[in-house]
């Protein structure tokens, strides 16, 4: 018996929908079988809270009098976009100023959201239209028009475990990885993970309506290096990271519990970004598909040291045992990513959904089929 | 008296029975908490002697003729817990074990006494919450 979307809403708005998140459907999942979960549940909520660099955020400025076309733009003393008309920019996650590279456009963002003042700095050229040449000025969210995150790339659907073989430390954005297999790191939320529970993105398309940094925010398309034909495993599990979302929302009613600027050492900026995305139980594939078990997501280890070469596979129940086994070594593991804070999430958005304050959105557009990556060819000329 | 100290050896110490001379002349108890040598490269070892004060002095004066760094393991590691969110960086640099985050609840535990102030955490974590600090500055 298949559920409709208007079907789970109308039953979210009387406050009797059963909510459950992807730990707590997995576990149930031990003695229930898919039928009977697509009978009993209606939604459940997932998860994810990690280094996201490919995100940023819109801000539109307000105009001064005399106005200025900002053609190169500073805030806080680092570089973002002067190209997009007069007074917008896009403050990319990872800009950042060569001189000071542990505080960047993340820091920005978190900073913003925080309410705090920000010096922007801007000069143009000088036009008929817009005769201002410089401006130096404090902003706060606040004072300025629209301030919108916008990411186009985040929510990866699996992700490798990293590992170095050589003898010498190397610091990654998965983090500081040790010489000689001493640890391996991953940054995937195992069962809670959004994309690892609609591993097809049946319910995940543009339009979908989702928990973003504190507040509601949607995905607005398929991700970039969106990869729909990776290998799968006997789950239907890509075994390597694959499909990614790009997402939306109002930075100003974000919350920095969910959002952060952070520094990897001799890496840079880079952004943590809090993501739930709730999958209507519509029919057994599905509860089948958020029933899966952290022993049944496979991913690769890859070692970072050596041309990110493949050792082998693992999975996320040996990943969260704290040891894994590659190739006969024993190898250390701990995530780079937040389990708590993904774990807290689903919950928020579990008791958004029962409380009826939040309603399924039906993809208007589903995700691309058969995508795969290009690689960047370098051609002399 | 039981005091934990860092002993740093150079090249050419680490073949020689050091530790064992410790025991032998100055009676002082060794207990290894971690050995990091490689022959013919630096090692160092994170050591507990257990003896009276005095023998414990002598015995550091003879590892630093020896040219051995002997460094107390009084600094204090410590983060800012309010501002953490526990996202497993520092413990994945931890190879001592002194920060772990684990099931069930995925929280960072930090075990002061596993510490060998190595220091890892301070760049590992990505919102630099760690701060070393000398509480003793006594050194040998
Ligand atoms: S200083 Fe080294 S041993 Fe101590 S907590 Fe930090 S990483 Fe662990
Ligand atoms: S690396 Fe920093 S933020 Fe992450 S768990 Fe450790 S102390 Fe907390």
């Amino acid at each position: 018996m298949a559920k409709t979307y208007a079907e789970i809403n109308d039953k979210i708005k009387k406050g009797t929908a059963v909510v459950l998140t992807a730990e707590e459907v997995s576990e149930v999942a031990k003695t229930l079988s898919p039928k009977e979960i697509a009978e009993k549940v209606d939604v459940v909520t997932t998860a994810t809270f990690g280094a996201m660099c490919s995100s940023g955020a819109f801000l539109n400025f307000g105009h001064a009098n005399p106005p200025i076309r900002m053609e190169k733009i500073e805030l806080n003393g680092i570089r973002v976009s002067g190209g997009l008309a007069a007074v917008d920019t896009y403050v990319g996650a990872t800009d950042c100023n060569p001189e000071n590279p542990s505080y960047g456009g993340a820091h920005i963002i978190e900073d913003l959201i925080a309410g705090k003042e920000i010096t922007l700095e801007a000069w143009g050229k000088g036009t008929d239209c817009y005769p201002r040449k410089h401006i130096k000025t404090i902003i706060t969210k606040d004072t300025i028009n629209e301030a919108i995150l916008y990411n186009p790339r985040n929510a990866y659907q699996n992700y490798n475990v990293a590992t170095n073989s050589t003898d010498k430390i190397k610091y990654t954005y998965m983090g500081t990885l040790l010489p000689k297999l001493r640890n391996a790191s991953y940054s995937t939320a195992g069962e809670l993970s959004p994309l690892l529970n609609d591993p097809e993105c049946r319910t995940i398309g543009l339009g979908t309506r989702i928990f973003l940094c504190g507040t509601e925010g949607y995905v607005t398309w398929n991700g970039t290096q969106f990869h729909s034909t990776k290998e799968i495993n006997e789950y239907g599990i890509p075994t390597s990271n694959a499909r990614t979302i790009a997402v939306i929302g109002d930075l100003k009613n974000m919350s920095t519990e969910f959002l952060r600027g952070v520094y990897y050492e001799k890496y840079g900026v880079s952004m943590f970004v809090g993501i739930g995305i709730p999958i209507p139980i519509l029919d057994e594939d599905l509860a089948r598909r958020v029933s899966i078990r952290n022993e049944q997501i496979e991913t690769t280890v890859v070692d970072y040291g050596d041309g990110n070469k493949i050792l082998g596979k693992t999975n996320y129940a040996a990943l969260q045992s704290g040891e894994i086994e590659v190739n006969g070594h024993k190898i250390k593991t701990a995530p780079v990513a937040s389990l708590s804070k993904a774990r807290q999430i689903a919950e928020i958005l579990k008791s958004w959904i029962q409380n009826g304050n939040f309603l399924l959105t039906e993809p208007v557009r589903p995700m691309p089929t058969g995508t795969s990556l290009k690689g960047l060819q370098e051609i002399e000329k | 008296m039981t005091k934990k100290v860092i002993l740093t050896f150079p090249v050419d110490a680490t073949d020689r029975p050091l530790t064992y001379d410790l025991i032998r002349i100055y009676d002082v108890k060794v207990n290894i908490l971690k050995a990091e040598i490689q022959p013919g490269k630096t090692g160092s070892l994170l050591i507990e002697m257990d003896a009276d004060p005095l023998r414990i002095e002598q015995a550091i004066a003879f590892l630093n003729d020896n040219g051995v760094t002997v460094s107390p393991v009084s600094s204090k590691i410590s983060y800012d817990e309010s501002r953490c969110i526990n996202c497993g960086n520092c413990a994945s640099a931890c190879f001592s074990h002194a920060l772990t985050i684990e099931a069930p609840d995925w929280k960072l535990q930090f075990n002061p006494e596993k510490c060998i102030a190595c220091k890892l955490c301070l760049k590992a974590c990505p919102l630099k919450l760690f701060k070393i600090e000398f509480s003793n500055s006594e050194s040998y």
